[in-house]
């Protein structure tokens, strides 16, 4: 006997949705099924059985970006995004995404519908399949609207090695494009600063821009999404583990006009300021022009840029040139009580 | 950003690098105090030690505003937080200074409502948006902030605001000037003075540093060309045997300051009979408390505060970094015990502190290994 198929006729998310009854069947059916749905995930089953394994990469990220929607993209789209670059930057191909989500009671279904139909399709653009997932409903005031889980699995090819190990003074570091842009654009969105500014968020996935990297076998030596904390805290983490030296040059940094401006006004160095969408690549020094020849050919890397470059002293140590013929230190990021923005 | 970029011109500054070096004697050395915490961030951001001649020392000041907060005013802030239905809002530095019983940011990990606010005002419409609470905010700072807090108070006092109070903590300038200038055998030949401050008070509340101390200052803006150019100026003072008050900051700063803003505090604020000052002690006359006739938005006169002197760690010599009598890396805890992290003073907290900017920016080189002071 067939199932009769599911009907979500609530505008509201309730404690019901989430108490593992009838209301949340659905709304994982109805909602959670249509929008992502695959053969994997439609077994509704504990655990999604999927074919291909060999050498996996495996990453894990939780997103609580208020606003949900912001100029850009929106919490949804983020949640894939996020979790395929951490896989993409170790040089995987990214295969399959768990999503788990935490509502809250009085969420509307509408906007809920919005949030996994654009998660969907960041999904179906990057050719990744959500095969598992879980709903969990909190009460009203405990979860800021909707909290999003995305786990991600890829499968890597023998003899792709990147890391902090694989550096060699003289090696070239590239950005795939301007900085600063999620960061302040979410900053801006939430209205509290009563800045205006069109900004928007960079938001977008880097697994082609990492695959063509990728293809330049052992001169591409490592890559790194600077999300939270910005180029300089991820650039900084380099340096520290390799033991090396990494050496920018101020007048390379690519910064829009109108993230300079916004963070100038509110005195926040855009080192600093988190990206979505944005690869750093370290290369060897020969295969730099290659490098950035290979980004060039994507929009998402269409402003990709040679920034510094990785020197043996000081070691475990991030400098800046500055404009003025000055050299400075760039740190990591200091606990600044910045607003949520991933 | 077509506003700042000039004043961040490489070819402006080389050139002002040399007239600079063409203005100091070799080997001499020529020590500079810049007055105000702005100038020490954009100091070590912009890496201008490095377009300066050896000669040239430059010597940072006391006006950080969470700086000079003393501990025992973040633990009365803290109290304030910590009372049923009160949200403190501040600056986002202020939130991270240790008081005796921890920082705003761990009191609101226990429970307080502490937000961050870029604007007194901002603080005043939280009011209007959270009617069940009293919103309490903790002003800090020189003259540069004290006419926002005034224009809050009297839009407070217009419209009859029940719920909305400040924190008074604000200081004036001329006082740790005149400490400064006091402390027996402090070598600081010239000085770079503050430019918001001055925008409020005007370059002509700065007439007694060459009348009574001799010693020269130019007002500077906050851009890395502006202050290459305050330094020529000062060095040019010198070759041509001038002690007086120039203004650099010719764009926003008159003699005169602001009459308005000048004016706002007056009607709102008063001056204290003393105050604590952190690492320069208790300074008579240098600090704003609000006029009886604001009261009724007084968190002084709303709470008990427990106004408890707490003593600077031992190992903490704020005090004399903030006095220039030390440069950052001298003090015995720099970097070690006290971090940007885990700041134990007040001058590791905010990014306009002499210790936090040099650790930030600076620790690559250490300009002088000589100590500053006596």
């Amino acid at each position: 006997m067939a199932r009769r198929k599911a009907v979500l006729r609530d505008e509201l998310i309730t404690l019901a949705h989430g108490a593992g009854g009838k209301a949340t069947r659905e709304l994982v059916e109805a909602l959670f099924l249509e929008e992502l749905g695959n053969d994997a995930l439609a077994t509704l089953g504990d655990a999604a059985v999927v074919e291909g394994a060999g050498r996996l990469a495996l990453s894990t990220d939780s997103f609580v970006v208020h606003p949900l929607e912001f100029p850009g993209g929106n919490i949804g789209e983020l949640a894939v995004n996020g979790t395929v670059n951490d896989l993409v930057m170790v040089g995987a191909r990214p295969r399959w995404l768990t999503a788990g989500f935490v509502i809250e009671e009085g969420f509307p279904v509408a906007d809920l519908r919005r949030l996994v139909a654009s998660l969907g399709a960041a999904a179906r653009a990057v050719g990744v399949a959500v095969v598992a997932g879980d709903t969990k409903v909190v009460e009203r005031g405990k979860a800021d609207g909707l909290y999003v889980t995305t786990a991600g699995v890829g499968t890597v090819a023998d003899g792709v090695d990147l890391g902090p190990h694989r550096l060699q003074p003289g090696d070239r570091v590239l950005v795939s494009g301007t900085l600063a842009d999620h960061g302040m654009a979410v900053m801006v969105a939430r209205g509290d600063l009563q800045l205006e500014a069109l900004i928007e968020s960079d938001t977008a996935p880097l697994h082609e821009l990492a695959g063509a990297l990728t293809g330049l076998g052992d001169a591409l030596r490592f890559m790194r999404d600077p999300t939270r904390g910005g180029l300089a805290t991820a650039l900084n983490e380099v340096a520290e583990t390799a033991g090396l030296a990494i050496v920018l040059d101020e007048r390379a940094l690519p910064v829009r006009p109108a993230v300079a401006a916004a963070c100038e006004i509110l005195g926040i160095d855009p080192l600093y300021v988190a990206n979505e969408g944005k690869l750093i690549a370290i290369v060897a020094a020969e295969a730099a022009d290659e490098a950035l020849a290979l980004l060039r050919q994507y929009p998402v890397g269409a402003e990709a840029v040679v920034l510094g470059e990785v020197r043996e002293e000081p070691e475990g140590m991030v400098l800046l040139d500055t404009t003025l013929g000055g050299t400075r230190i760039v740190d990591m990021l200091v606990g600044d009580p910045l607003p949520r923005i991933c | 950003m077509k506003y700042v970029d000039e004043y961040r011109s490489a070819e402006l500054a080389r050139g002002l690098a040399a007239e600079i070096a063409s203005l100091v004697r070799p080997r001499e050395t020529v020590r500079i105090m810049e007055v105000c915490g702005g100038h020490t961030h954009a100091i070590y951001r912009h890496g201008l030690e490095d377009l300066l001649p050896p000669e040239v020392e430059l010597v940072h000041g006391p006006g950080c505003p969470v700086c000079v907060i003393p501990m025992g005013r973040v633990d009365d802030a803290i109290a304030v937080a910590e009372q049923p239905g009160v949200t403190l809002a501040t600056f986002g530095d202020m939130m991270r200074v240790p008081g005796g019983r921890g920082s705003l940011l761990e009191a609101k990990a226990r429970g307080a409502d502490v937000r961050m606010v870029y604007s007194p005002l901002d603080a005043l419409s939280l009011a209007a948006k959270l009617p069940d609470r009293t919103v309490v905010f903790f002003a800090i700072g020189f003259e540069t902030t004290a006419p926002a807090t005034a224009v809050t108070l009297l839009r407070a006092s217009a419209a009859a605001t029940p719920n909305f109070a400040v924190f008074c903590n604000h200081v004036t300038i001329e006082p740790p000037l005149r400490a400064i200038l006091e402390t027996p055998g402090l070598r600081v030949d010239a000085f770079i003075g503050p430019g918001h401050v001055s925008t409020v008070i005007g370059t002509d509340a700065y007439g007694f540093i060459p009348r009574e101390y001799g010693r020269p200052v130019v007002v500077s803006a906050f851009e890395p060309v502006d202050l290459l150019q305050s330094i020529a100026m000062l060095l040019r003072q010198r070759a041509e045997r001038r002690c007086e008050v120039e203004n650099q900051y010719t764009r926003v700063v008159r003699r005169e300051g602001n009459a308005m803003a000048l004016a706002a505090i007056a009607e709102t604020m008063e001056l204290r009979d003393d105050f604590e000052w952190r690492g320069l002690g208790t300074i008579p006359r240098s600090a704003l408390r609000i006029r009886p006739a604001f009261a009724a938005w007084d968190a002084e006169e709303l709470y008990t505060l427990p106004g408890a002197r707490i003593e600077d760690p031992k190992a903490c010599r704020c005090g004399e970094v903030l006095t220039g009598q030390i440069k950052p890396w001298e003090c015995g805890v720099f970097g070690t015990a006290c971090t940007p992290e885990r700041p134990l003073g007040t001058c590791m907290v905010s990014s306009e502190g002499a210790c936090a900017a040099f650790y930030a920016y600076g620790r690559l080189r250490r300009p002088t290994e000589e100590p500053v002071g006596t």
